[in-house]
């Protein structure tokens, strides 16, 4: 069970350049950068061994597609159609003739070369500022076969990167939970895929409840809520070996459980004769401490990404708000003070904002605000939406939509959606059954 | 003649037409609904004769009205006559909340019928809680009716 951890060789190739090309991810994404992505170009020894070992009649070319469609979904880039593309591929990776690329309006360039070197795939890119005729990057990664598709989202996280200057966000997963059937009766199950709905897996078998999975910051151990027994708990799942445990001995339901930004605690809220507090529970020494202390319900906490700080929810004003406090449970401070109900708040990675669901006047919404709650922003309004989650560069929120049911309580759907923070490019994350409750991972590799 | 027969057919199809709209709008209008609390019967069990096995709850609350009362009050009877019996108040909630909220919400309502039936001598060891939030409602419908009708308390029999 290592296939997790990559086995990642970078070579830099130095690059003596400086690229004219820049996107500006703040703005939303109204001009997308034209972008040629070329096929990775094979030799034909190494593309037998690949079709061998990976069923994939040419992997140069599987490659360059996961790295065209993540670079579409993120909204910033437009990558051309390559019945366009005039060079062949091994040659443009050898010096691009620009003057082609340029007249197909691409102003990046992605090449390329795969090869089969000691049982290892062996990738390397470059990317080319088509207008400045230079190249701004080339690296090159080698590792197992089975790996390909993550080299594809490596790729692409280094192109954006280069050229957004903020980091990437397509070498992640996303652990969510897989739905089906009659919503009166929904089996539930854990599931994990990678951020592009690829490589999907269940991680239970569906015989009970789950819900709200989390992942810690290496993205190796889940926390969530299952009901095990009928007894709705907090349980820890380490991912790669499967074994899990209850978080704490409480004397009833815990639930809404997050890690804290170094993984070493649990914080959730603990419900007992009608009441929900705040506790958290240490990992290594199993100490547990109640954070707040109020007869109304207080849940949904999430640490702002420095530790110092929680925002939680509470209807201690009458109606379910937006608090946050220390992480002591002091200094608490309702931040939420717009029309309607708030709900979910969860801090975001760049610790500057929070993102929250809002319901108001019968519509539900995905917002941010700044973490005095000021500055609040809606991003997307439906019929029923709720729980983002920051992808691990803090620009793109991904939650879960449910359909309203017609008169015969039919039509009912449950599907995971991603949004920018500017508001623009939402979009529907393929899954294989109905989804919620989505969580994103960090980046994999670093 | 025939057309005097196709036209009384067809007055008899309006007039049905008419009867049939009008018995669902009253339906609706006569109300299973006071507030919007369920006041219905639709979905409710007994659990012995004359013995209501739920009670209802408006959007966002846990206070027991006073059919809800009226109702505990029938079940404390009934478990007091029944000394052996042990239950489970399973709490939930409407779809209209986020899901968090409304795990400690069904909780909250499950603890409020249970401590009305403490009230009426039923001791906590016969008595426990579990909050199913908006996870299991019993009306799969998106409109007000529905929601009504799955903000509940439910008294399940444990043995």
């Amino acid at each position: 069970m290592k296939k997790f951890l990559i086995i990642l060789i970078l070579i830099l190739i130095p690059v003596k350049s400086f690229g004219l090309i820049e996107v500006d991810i703040t703005r939303g994404n109204l001009n997308p950068l034209p972008i040629a992505v070329s096929p990775l170009s094979i030799d034909e020894e190494s593309r037998k061994n690949f079709q061998n070992i990976l069923k994939k009649k040419n992997i140069g070319s599987e490659i360059s597609l996961i790295v065209e469609n993540n670079l579409k979904v993120s909204g910033l880039f437009n990558p051309l159609n390559k019945d366009a593309f005039l060079q062949e591929p091994d040659i443009a990776n050898l010096k691009p003739r620009f003057e082609d690329w340029n007249l197909i309006k691409a102003q990046a360039l992605i090449t390329g070369k795969v090869s089969y070197v000691e049982e290892k795939l062996r990738v390397e890119f470059r990317l080319w500022d088509v207008l400045a005729g230079k190249e701004m990057m080339a690296l090159a990664f080698t590792t197992v076969p089975n790996n390909w598709r993550r080299v594809g989202h490596i790729i692409t996280d280094k192109v954006y990167e280069r050229l957004t200057g903020e980091r990437g966000y397509f070498d992640t997963r996303i652990i969510y939970v897989a739905e089906e059937g009659p919503k009166t009766q929904r089996v539930k199950k854990l599931a994990i895929m990678d951020q592009d709905g690829a490589n999907n897996k269940f991680l239970t078998l569906g015989n009970e409840l789950v819900l709200t999975p989390r992942f810690n910051p290496t993205s190796q151990m889940v926390t969530y809520l299952s009901y095990f027994r009928n007894l709705p708990r907090v349980y820890l799942l380490d991912i790669e070996t499967g074994t899990q445990e209850v978080v704490g001995d409480f004397p009833g339901m815990t639930f809404a459980p997050r890690f804290s930004p170094d993984g070493k605690k649990i914080i959730m809220s603990f419900a007992k004769d009608g009441n929900s507090e705040i506790y958290t529970m240490d990992l290594e020494n199993r100490i547990v401490e109640k954070i707040t202390n109020h007869p109304s319900i207080d849940t949904s906490p999430s640490y702002s990404p420095d530790g110092k700080f929680i925002s939680f929810n509470s209807d201690r004003s009458g109606y379910q708000q937006i608090y946050v406090m220390k992480s002591d449970g002091s200094n608490v401070k309702r931040i939420s003070f717009g029309k309607g109900i708030y709900g979910t708040p969860v801090w975001s990675p760049r610790g500057d904002l929070i993102a929250f669901t809002k319901l108001h006047k019968g519509k539900f919404y995905i917002g941010v605000m700044r973490t005095d709650g000021s500055g609040e922003r809606l991003l997307t309004e439906n019929f029923y939406q709720e729980a983002p989650s920051w992808s691990p560069n803090g620009r793109v929120l991904i939650f879960y939509r449910e359909t309203k049911t017609d008169s015969k309580g039919k039509g009912f759907s449950a599907k995971l959606w991603s949004i920018d923070l500017t508001g623009y490019n939402e979009r529907q994350v393929p899954t294989p059954t109905d989804g919620s409750d989505p969580s994103w991972s960090s980046l994999l590799s670093n | 003649m025939k057309l005097t027969k196709i036209l009384k057919n067809g007055f008899l199809i309006v007039f049905a037409c008419i009867a049939l709209s009008a018995c669902a709008t009253s339906k609706k209008t006569t109300g299973q609904m006071q507030g919007d609390v369920y006041t219905g019967t639709d979905t409710v069990e007994y659990l012995a004769s004359g013995v209501p096995d739920r009670v209802f709850f408006a959007t966002n609350e846990s206070v027991l009205t006073t059919a809800s009362r009226e109702t505990l009050r029938k079940q404390a009877a009934w478990l007091r006559k029944n000394s052996k019996i042990t239950i489970v108040l399973e709490g939930h909630a409407d779809e209209r909340g986020t899901r968090e909220y409304n795990l400690a919400l069904g909780e909250r309502r499950a603890n409020a019928a249970k401590d009305y039936l403490m009230t009426y001598g039923i001791s906590s060891d016969r008595i426990s809680v579990l909050s199913y939030g908006k996870e299991r409602p019993v009306d799969s419908g998106s409109n007000p009716l529905a929601w009504s009708k799955n903000r509940r308390s439910v008294t399940v029999k444990a043995n």
